[in-house]
């Protein structure tokens, strides 16, 4: 994996993915390495965020290495009306490797077409964010001691969230059966399900939480966000019929546990964070050794 | 009685002729193969009756032959058109129309969030063949542009 660049989760392989997972591991079990001494990584967020960013620079402080960059793109070149082409080419004559978020769609591809280090896509709008696809797959291995033949539940918005669609392409390598659950305005779009058909993969698609629950292994929640309706009287009537509450989770098979990619808002009543099932916030923590793997092997560091 | 078989478009000594064009999208045709910047004869026509087609345009073009841009080009907007190369008013080769798997610069994303559309970078998209339709799966935002919603780069 060295000198590649990591822009979406198709660029990679199951074999590829293993690999990440079990450097991760190692991360896990001796996560303060000074690995990354003399090494810059440059950290582009030219959109907010508090979990991505900070985990990656939990990542790279933990690796010994220094970061430079910014969290906002208000107070940079960008405000002058600089392009991400000269702010990429400039950005990659000071460092090894740049991690970069950008609100457009595509502009993480574009980077590595010009760059001259390796890019890492920490999200590109709407479209990709291969980073936590793999802390997700990660969390998964972990909790089940294996990715293959899961029962994997996806809950929310099915219909925008890249992190459901990205998870329905890396699973898919490990012959899992999907469940569905979301509103019929945010259902799963006929491209995925289609991809899902050519590689002979079974999914169900349910408008609410059945008794079914019991058969799942993962149930990985998301957020249905407001914005995504163009009626918020439609909004109203949804968003309260995909709480996750801890009286839901009493026939669960005891290895289940639930993922959300977080931030949370209501989608996971706060009753079931203390129920062992939760799996959501060492999920988050899980982000930092996947990261870390993330690094070291593009820098080859680790092989 | 007489049969006369009348040429709605002039037939043209040495040249391209270009046949079989839905008729919804022979000005992209036209767009596209930048043939306002000719300087050689260009005739065409437009609503003709077509068996297959309903309504055909055909685009005659004189002393001019298309390179593989040019056939790339018309086989995204226009997958059944006919390519003939004319010699002394005669036919001496079909150029075939076979689609490329990835064309750059003639379509546009139709993505408003994709960098394609936001910063000066060129389009590439993977072609993507069903039915016989054709669709454009963009190399930056991912998004698949269908061919209704084909949109010439000016």
């Amino acid at each position: 994996m060295k000198n590649r660049n990591l822009i979406s989760i198709s660029d990679y392989t199951k074999d590829e993915y293993l690999k990440i997972l079990e450097i991760a591991e190692e991360f896990e079990k001796k996560p303060v390495q000074n690995i990354l001494e003399g090494k810059v990584i440059a950290s582009l967020f030219f959109e907010p965020s508090t979990r991505t960013r900070l985990s990656f620079e939990s990542a790279i402080n933990k690796l010994g290495g220094k970061i430079i960059g910014f969290t906002d793109s208000g107070s940079t070149s960008v405000q002058k009306g600089e392009s991400l082409k000269d702010t990429i080419k400039t950005v990659a004559q000071y460092s090894d490797l740049i991690i970069m978020r950008h609100p457009i769609e595509g502009s993480a591809r574009y980077a590595s077409e010009v760059s001259e280090v390796p890019i890492v896509n920490a999200g590109d709008g709407a479209n990709q964010h291969p980073t936590q696809c793999l802390l997700d797959l990660y969390s998964i291995k972990k909790t089940q001691g294996t990715l293959e033949n899961l029962n994997v539940f996806l809950v929310g918005d099915l219909k925008y969230g890249r992190t459901v669609h990205s998870l329905i392409q890396a699973m898919s390598n490990f012959n899992p059966i999907f469940n569905f659950i979301s509103p019929k305005q945010l259902k799963m779009p006929n491209e995925y399900k289609m991809f899902l058909e050519e590689k002979g993969i079974k999914y169900f698609e349910h408008e609410e939480f059945t008794d079914i629950i019991s058969e799942a292994d993962i149930v990985y929640v998301t957020r249905v966000q407001r914005e995504r309706f163009s009626d918020p009287i439609e909004y109203e009537k949804v968003k309260n019929a995909y709480v996750l509450k801890n009286s839901m989770l009493e026939n669960t098979k005891p290895n289940m546990k639930i993922l959300h990619p977080l931030p949370r808002v209501n989608e996971i009543s706060e009753d079931v964070d203390d129920n062992k099932k939760a799996y959501y916030f060492i999920q988050a923590l899980n982000g930092v050794y996947t990261r870390q793997a993330i690094i070291s092997l593009i820098l080859g560091l680790k092989n | 009685m007489e049969h006369r078989k009348e040429l709605k478009v002039s037939a043209i000594k040495n040249g391209t002729v270009i046949d079989h064009i839905p008729a919804t999208v022979l000005f992209k045709v036209l767009t596209v193969l930048e043939l306002h910047k000719i300087d050689t004869q260009i005739t065409f026509g437009s609503n003709f009756d077509s068996k297959k087609l309903g309504k055909k345009g055909i685009i005659k073009i004189s002393e001019k032959y298309p390179d593989t841009n040019d056939i790339n080009k018309i086989s995204i907007i226009a997958p059944e058109a006919h390519i003939n190369i004319i010699k002394n008013y005669k036919v001496v080769e079909k150029a075939k129309v076979d689609t490329p798997q990835n064309i750059e610069k003639i379509i546009k994303c139709f993505n408003p969030k994709c960098i394609t559309n936001n910063e000066n970078v060129s389009t590439k998209f993977k072609v993507l063949k069903k039915d016989g339709e054709i669709a454009l799966k963009c190399n930056y935002c991912e998004k698949i542009t269908e061919q209704e919603n084909f949109v010439i780069v000016k």
